[in-house]
């Protein structure tokens, strides 16, 4: 039975972060009133004419810089003609066979390989509106509404290769591609708002096969769980079909998430023709090497620069670093953190595990993060200078983020301060051991595991506030005696 | 009559307040009532708005700073947009519709103070050279009205020739200004590509459309060129470029120009008085110092296919947009939205239909090489061809038309024939070039014929300084069409 390799090629659609339209000054902002933000030139009115946003190229070219392109000195925006009612021209300004950016590859570490994505080309385009369908369905409403807000605004699609070997690393990629959009601030990538769109292509061949199979196109993919698990499906079904020696047929695939499958939308037999044009109304773009050169300069430092530096200047292992860079606003705030507390092993247990777990469970960024770096850096300190345990600092930060207050105001206000003077302890400890006689003995005659129990017991005592490691000390001098 | 002067005219004595602007829209008017219901040359009439505008105009004139076109009537071709002014292209599928904005010529001409009398008359979506494509009415021409105005800014022309208008507003995207000029006896003017303003033109073929004026004579072409030229931040194919007082030109003379006369365009296929016509003006041109040199554009022949071909093709994509969804009239009652599309796409009329089908045909991908690409690189030949002319000479004479009017209903159902009368004047669309038509004589049969001259990129100056200087060398031959329209009436 043959063993079959997975071919796996995306193309990514990603707004662009611009406060215009591509091609008009209409502003971008998400969630307006329907039809509040358009002009004759995004409702596409008959007469009205396209002036291409220079911002718009300026992103454009940072994402093709960041994904390794070539940047092209003259590329040509062409018509893509179909009919469909979101559409108001008829056709989408596109760029077909002269990219702005092409020939670009990303990096990715696949466990412990590294693997080279080839990103055939970057280009730039215009969004379409936003049908609403009144009723279930596409099918069974009665009408549908149009919302042009969304017409006109900037777009790059990202083709990559069909260099991806496996669902795991279609996730992988995307993830890193988000990564490199948020840090240059192309995208927000936010696929909840549409920002960010996948379609897959998949198809499979025999191992050692150098020929293409039939490829099938997915579409639907609404988050990159999504992407991976369409394509685990999809590469299982095209395995079962072609292992009994039955077609793949050439198709677009909609990903239905709840079911956990896809369904064949419609055939792809024969390829829509679009009737590509220049657009007589633009002017091939130049784009000069001095511009693409300043916009290289002031591009910022990229996740992987950014992870060798965290593993070289900090020492952190590499699966912190990692995980720190993934975005630019964690790192920031890492680094923000480190600024204050300089023991970057410590910050960085405490971004990753706390402060990550509660706006996890909370559904907020980093970035909106109640609890500023600096003021994770105040609780820190606290734990550095032996005035809380690492316990009593967890409910100190949750206090944080529920008050907004500073870790000392917390800590003076609850008397969480650890209890550490001999004097103190003393007390308490006397205390322990008179009302534990069965431990006390126990530990005397050698059960060293009783030493324990007789510490949690001040701990108790103290409410917490006990420095455990000193109570330990102080109990071992007393029994040993 | 005031309704028959020229902006020059009109502009000395509404200065001097010999004549106020609301006694010359009247005058305009009154003669509209006269021979409209002939000549059909109006889609829409502005009485009422033209009489508020003329008030306005006469408050600034008596001022004593009213800006240069003030209180002049002016029609627009309704191809134009003109905001809250309905705007129909001549097309069932666009007759209610109006558009929010202004074309910038449009602002620009109410900047300089016009009165706007109403929107003229074309062939559907600005297809065709006889405006018996306009799905609501034919022209007829001032001159004879069993003959069309020529296309398809014939209402335009119509209007400028019977007196129903000063001047008009008319779009060319293959001759469409020049061809109906010289049919109705008129100037016509096409700028160079960018000069003018396409904003709010409703687009046939966005790479050959241009706006540019109709008017009595050359010097008011200037004049009118005057207020619409110019940088438009809207529209990207605009040119940044300082603007020569195109008036102050006209008075040069033109010792030691060079006027090419092409052979390809003065071969066999040419109406033989229409011949005789150009060379009579070339002899003009010499007896005022110019030199006369043959030349030659080798690749004329191939302009006609190239023309047809582009035009089409973006044709095709410019008249997608009429699908019913927010434009274009939606018609009957639709089950899903591909029906909508065709019920609302079927109100075409059969030019546009034609050049929609053809259009899509070369567009699509097994054809896109053979026709469109070629037809493009012809285009590419035909501009060195120019390029290579203008190392010779100053400006290129030609008839506008192989004959002058031809009979209503003579051509419509003979496409071919009709595309082949737009071969002087598509050669400045390809090329982007200036190109004027100014009248150069009578048929036999009394009819005008037009001669084009055209000039390098930028150079109006030139092209409207050899018009001028000819229109006045022969103004006692000039005829007025009113007579004519009085004698047949
Ligand atoms: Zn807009």
């Amino acid at each position: 039975m043959a063993d079959w390799e997975v071919i796996i090629g995306l193309e990514i659609h990603a707004e662009l972060l611009t406060e215009s339209k591509v091609f008009c000054g209409c502003n971008t902002e998400f969630g307006g009133e329907p039809n509040s933000q358009v002009c004759p030139v995004c409702m596409g009115l008959p007469g009205a004419l396209p002036v291409l946003n220079r911002q718009a190229v300026e992103l454009a070219i940072k994402a093709g810089l960041a994904l390794n392109c070539t940047i092209n000195g003259t590329s040509q925006f062409d018509r893509k003609h179909y009919f469909y009612p979101d559409l108001p021209k008829a056709y989408q300004i596109s760029q077909n066979d002269r990219p702005l950016c092409s020939h670009g590859m990303v990096e990715l570490s696949v466990g412990d390989r590294k693997r080279q994505i080839g990103i055939q080309r970057v280009h730039l385009e215009e969004e379409a509106g936003k049908s609403v369908h009144v009723g279930d369905s596409i099918i069974s409403s009665e009408y549908s509404l149009l919302d042009y807000n969304r017409s006109g605004i900037a777009l790059v699609e990202i083709v990559t290769e069909p260099d991806i070997r496996s669902a795991e690393e279609a996730r992988l990629f995307l993830e890193k591609l988000k990564t490199l959009l948020e840090y240059t601030e192309v995208s927000d990538c936010k696929m909840e708002e549409g920002s960010l769109r996948c379609d897959a292509n998949i198809s499979l061949r025999p191992k050692g096969s150098s020929a293409y199979g039939v490829k099938t196109e997915i579409k639907n993919l609404n988050s990159f769980r999504a992407v991976q698990r369409a394509l685990e499906f999809e590469a299982d079904r095209q395995r079962r079909l072609l292992q009994a020696k039955e077609v793949v047929l050439p198709e677009t695939r909609h990903w239905d998430e709840a079911k956990g499958m896809t369904f064949s939308m419609r055939s792809k037999a024969k390829a829509a023709d679009y009737r590509y044009m220049p657009d007589p109304n633009l002017y091939p773009l130049q784009v000069d090497e001095a511009w693409i050169e300043s916009i290289r300069q002031n591009l910022p430092e990229l996740p992987d620069a950014k992870r060798d530096r965290f593993i070289n200047d900090y020492d952190l292992p590499p699966y912190d670093a990692d995980v720190l860079t993934t975005s630019r606003h964690l790192a920031d705030y890492f680094e923000a953190c480190v600024q204050e507390v300089d023991e970057p092993k410590l910050v960085s247990n405490w971004v990753m595990g706390e402060v990550l777990r509660w706006l996890k469970a909370h559904e907020l960024e980093i970035e909106s993060s109640p609890v500023a770096p600096k003021e994770l850096g105040g609780l820190l300190k606290l734990i550095q200078e032996d005035v809380v345990s690492t316990i009593v600092a967890k409910d100190v930060l949750s206090e944080m983020f529920a008050t907004g207050k500073s870790a000392v105001e917390i800590v003076d206000e609850k008397g969480w301060r650890q209890i550490s003077d001999a004097d103190s302890l003393e007390a308490i400890i006397d205390g322990v051991i008179a009302e534990n006689p069965g431990p006390v003995a126990d530990f005397q005659k050698g059960k060293t595991k009783a030493i324990g129990f007789l510490v949690g017991q001040v701990m108790k005592a103290s409410k917490g506030q006990a420095n455990p490691q000193k109570a330990n000390e102080m109990l071992r001098q007393k029994l040993q005696k | 009559m005031f309704s028959s002067m020229t902006i020059s005219q009109l502009r000395t004595l509404l200065r001097a307040r010999e004549v106020s602007a609301e006694e010359v829209v009247i005058s305009v008017f009154d003669q509209i009532d006269k021979v409209e219901g002939d000549i059909e040359a109006y889609v829409t009439l502005c009485r009422s708005e033209a009489l508020v505008q003329a008030k306005r105009a006469d408050a600034l004139l008596k001022e004593g700073n009213a800006p240069d076109l003030c209180g002049i009537p002016i029609a627009i071709k309704d191809n134009i947009s003109t905001a809250g002014l309905k705007t129909t292209c001549a097309s069932r599928i666009l007759d209610d519709y109006v558009p929010p904005f202004d074309a910038t010529v449009v602002t620009k001409l109410k900047e300089a103070g016009v009165v706007i009398v109403g929107k003229t008359n074309l062939d559907e979506f600005a297809l065709g050279s006889s405006t018996e494509n306009s799905q609501f009415h034919v022209t007829r021409n001032p001159w004879d009205r069993s003959r069309v105005p020529g296309g398809s800014s014939g209402g335009s022309a119509a209007a400028v020739a019977a007196g129903e208008a000063i001047a008009a507003l008319g779009s060319d995207t293959g001759g469409s200004i020049r061809q109906p000029a010289a049919f109705c006896g008129i100037v016509g003017l096409k700028p160079t590509y960018g000069l003018v303003s396409r904003y709010g033109l409703i687009p046939a073929a966005p790479s050959l459309d241009h706006v540019g004026p109709l008017t009595r004579d050359v010097r008011d072409a200037a004049l009118v060129l005057q207020a619409i030229a110019g940088w438009d931040g809207k529209d990207p194919t605009s040119v940044q470029k300082e603007l020569p007082n195109y008036e102050a030109v006209l008075s040069e003379d033109i010792t030691g120009l060079v006027v090419g006369l092409p052979k390809e365009l003065l071969d066999n296929e040419l109406d033989p008085e229409a011949k005789e016509a150009i060379f009579g003006v070339a002899n003009v041109l010499e007896s005022l110092g110019a030199r006369v040199e043959a030349i030659s554009l080798p690749h004329a022949e191939y302009a006609m296919a190239s023309f047809y071909l582009i035009a089409s093709a973006e044709i095709s994509s410019s008249l997608a947009c009429f699908d019913g969804v927010r434009l274009g009239k939606r018609y009957g009652e639709a089950k899903d939205t591909t029906s909508m599309f065709m019920k609302t796409r079927g109100q075409l009329g059969i030019e546009a239909k034609r050049r929609i089908l053809v259009g899509t045909a070369i567009l699509q991908e097994d054809n896109y090489t053979t026709y469109f690409v070629k037809a493009q690189k012809v285009r590419t030949k035909i501009r060195e061809d120019f390029q290579q002319a203008f190392g010779r000479c100053d400006v290129i004479l030609s008839p506008t038309t192989p004959t002058p009017a031809f009979t209503l209903g003579h051509k419509l159902d003979r496409p071919v024939i009709m595309y082949k009368s737009d071969v002087y004047t598509s050669l400045a669309n390809l090329a982007g070039i200036p190109a004027l038509s100014v009248p150069c004589g009578y048929t036999e049969g009394g009819l005008p014929l037009g001669m084009q001259i055209m000039g390098k990129p930028f150079d109006e100056a030139t092209v409207l300084k050899v018009g001028h200087l000819y229109e006045q060398q022969t103004a006692s031959e000039r005829r007025l069409p009113q007579k004519e329209v009085k004698a047949n009436g």
